[in-house]
């Protein structure tokens, strides 16, 4: 059986883990330093703890970092990594490097369970979800650890769906005994789900990212399932109700279908919907996937929906594809060959219906 | 945390065991709601609920719940303890995975069955075929209230065990052995993720226009 890991564990975590295991209390921040200030991948490696106490640590815990087992790369420079997830499962990271920062585009989940009708991830089904350790170790043991200067929680699966493990990896990344980064520097794209939403935006000061795609409920009801449940304006009455004033942003993504939600119509319900509310829309190419029913909208289209929005007050971007040639572009990571694969060699079943 | 200001007190008035660890919990109707709406539903008024379909009728004197028992849930097991006279914690229904009354088809895993027994009992079935997918022929819930109104538009997929009229092999399965599928119909799914994925893909394959399949997801 595996042993727990320490990796993702918060201080108050570790207190207990130290005074459970008889050591003298300061050897927890010491183990904090090691987790989330150093540079080690072994609990032996911690050189400032005594031999006997590591023993003690190693005999019930792993350390728990583990390296992506494999990397591809795009003729534009966007990397993608897969790391492994428990047994026989794996999720994607996308390193994407500009002239002026670098983004790590991290999973929160293995598959997703939210069915949006133009994700590849969604094709997968849901598998599980990632600890804090599992989503924060894509950015740990990532090897451009030091040219990152800015993440976003688009990956795989839905952030707000797995709230606990969201909230904990943050507060990692963003705390000074974690990696002291600057919430200004993180962003969480959600398809909506109110109440971890609500969660998320009072207890911490990340971008927040919303999933649009469409501003009318029919419409967006057949793309994205999840509006029967949280119906898009309910999701920005709510986020009307916070301060978006200062630093903090909120922004929406937009995928742009052919003939589907490109229309002058949707741009004007747009600015509707958005009225009031300081924000930006990214407006995104579509990336196929297999036995799609939708199409891209064209660039042109592209532009004269961002001029639209943006000449009504709504400050909007055609964001730049990227990491396409390799699957690492929006919508497009997936794991399902790989887990299927592996549920094959071990004779099991994937799917539970 | 969550809905926690919204959340009302009600007395359970049975939660009775209907198959291998799946559940109907039921108490007082006090509200009035929409066939394929949701409730969130809380052990207290301070923890965080979990959303439920309905699974009974509009005017019904009693709110049904279908729910499984998830080993590791934090409420499910705690729900299958509930007795009659204890009390949990509801929100006001939500959602709109609403159905109309033209031709439809309304296929279902498990206990995605609930929002379409809601709308069986709300007299929405007319002119509905039902597709239930189920591991077990155990896991065919109301399945008598379903085949006495739907009759030969009931049809029953089970993939772990053989049965009389049933079809041996999942949703997925039936759906792919059809010749063709009328795309003027609505499809209203129900269930896991895989399997409204799944479903969907094999739809689109067979003509049906996306925009005339509404799914509905357990998450």
């Amino acid at each position: 059986m595996s042993k727990e890991l320490l990796f993702g564990k918060n201080p108050d975590e570790i207190k207990q883990i130290v005074k459970e295991l008889g050591m003298p209390s300061f050897t927890a921040n010491q183990i904090v330093d090691w987790m989330y200030k150093k540079d080690i991948t072994e609990i032996a490696q911690m050189s400032n703890i005594s031999s006997k106490n590591r023993n003690l640590l190693s005999a019930k815990y792993d350390f728990g970092v583990e390296l992506p087992v494999k990397s591809e790369e795009s003729i534009d420079g966007t990397k993608k990594y897969l790391y492994p997830a428990g047994v026989n499962r794996f999720i994607e990271a996308a390193y994407i490097p500009d002239e002026n920062r670098s983004t790590l585009c991290v999973s929160s989940q293995v598959g997703c369970k939210m069915g949006c009708l133009f994700c590849m991830t969604g094709k997968q089904g849901f598998q599980q979800h990632l600890s804090a350790g599992e989503i924060v170790n894509q950015i740990r043991s990532l090897p451009e650890r030091d040219r990152l200067t800015n993440i976003v929680y688009m990956g795989m699966g839905e952030p707000f769906d797995n709230p606990d493990e969201l909230m904990k990896s943050l507060d990692i990344l963003t705390s000074d005994w974690g990696f002291g980064m600057s919430p200004r520097r993180i962003t969480v794209s959600s398809i909506g789900i109110i109440p971890a939403m609500k969660m998320f935006l009072d207890n911490n000061q990340c971008h927040l990212a919303i999933s649009m795609h469409s501003p009318f409920d029919e419409e967006r009801r057949k793309l994205m399932p999840i509006q029967h449940v949280y119906s898009i304006k309910d999701v920005i009455d709510i986020i009307k109700t916070y301060n978006w004033q200062g630093q903090r942003r909120v922004s929406f993504e937009y995928i742009m279908f052919k003939g589907l939600n490109d229309t002058d119509l949707h741009a004007k319900e747009m600015i509707k919907l958005l009225n009031g509310l300081i924000c930006r829309v990214n407006l995104i190419k579509f990336h196929p996937i297999p036995g799609t029913p939708l199409e891209g909208s064209d660039h042109d289209t592209m532009v004269k929906f961002r001029d639209s929005l943006s000449a009504k007050g709504v400050f909007s971007t055609i964001r730049q594809s990227r990491g396409e040639d390799i699957f690492a572009a929006c919508g497009l990571l997936s794991t399902k060959e790989l887990i299927k694969k592996g549920f094959e060699n071990q004779d099991s079943e994937i799917l539970n219906y | 945390m969550i809905y926690t200001n919204e959340l009302k007190k009600v007395i359970v008035t049975s939660n009775i065991s209907i198959s291998a660890n799946v559940y109907l919990l039921s108490f007082k109707r006090e509200f009035k709601f929409k066939p394929g709406q949701w409730i969130a539903v809380g052990l207290n008024a301070t923890d965080n609920p979990r959303l439920y379909s309905i699974a009974s009728g509009v005017d019904n004197d009693e709110v049904n719940v279908l729910y499984d028992i998830k080993p590791d849930g934090a409420i499910t097991p705690n729900l299958a303890a509930l007795k009659s006279g204890d009390a949990i914690y509801i929100s006001k229904p939500d959602g709109s995975f609403y159905c109309n009354n033209g031709k439809g088809w309304w296929i279902a895993a498990g206990t995605g069955i609930a929002p379409f027994r809601s709308m069986l009992e709300s007299g929405m079935a007319k002119n509905k075929k039902l597709l239930h997918g189920g591991r077990y022929l155990s896991s065919f819930y109301f399945e008598k209230e379903f085949a006495d109104v739907l009759g030969e538009n009931y049809i029953r997929c089970c993939s772990q065990e053989k049965g009389n009229a049933v079809f041996e092999g999942r949703v997925t399965d039936y759906l792919k052995d059809l010749k063709q599928l009328p795309s003027d119909e609505n499809y209203y799914l129900c269930g896991s993720s895989e399997m409204v994925v799944e479903t969907r893909d094999i739809l689109v394959d067979k003509g049906v226009p996306f925009g005339n399949i509404i799914a509905e997801i357990y998450f």
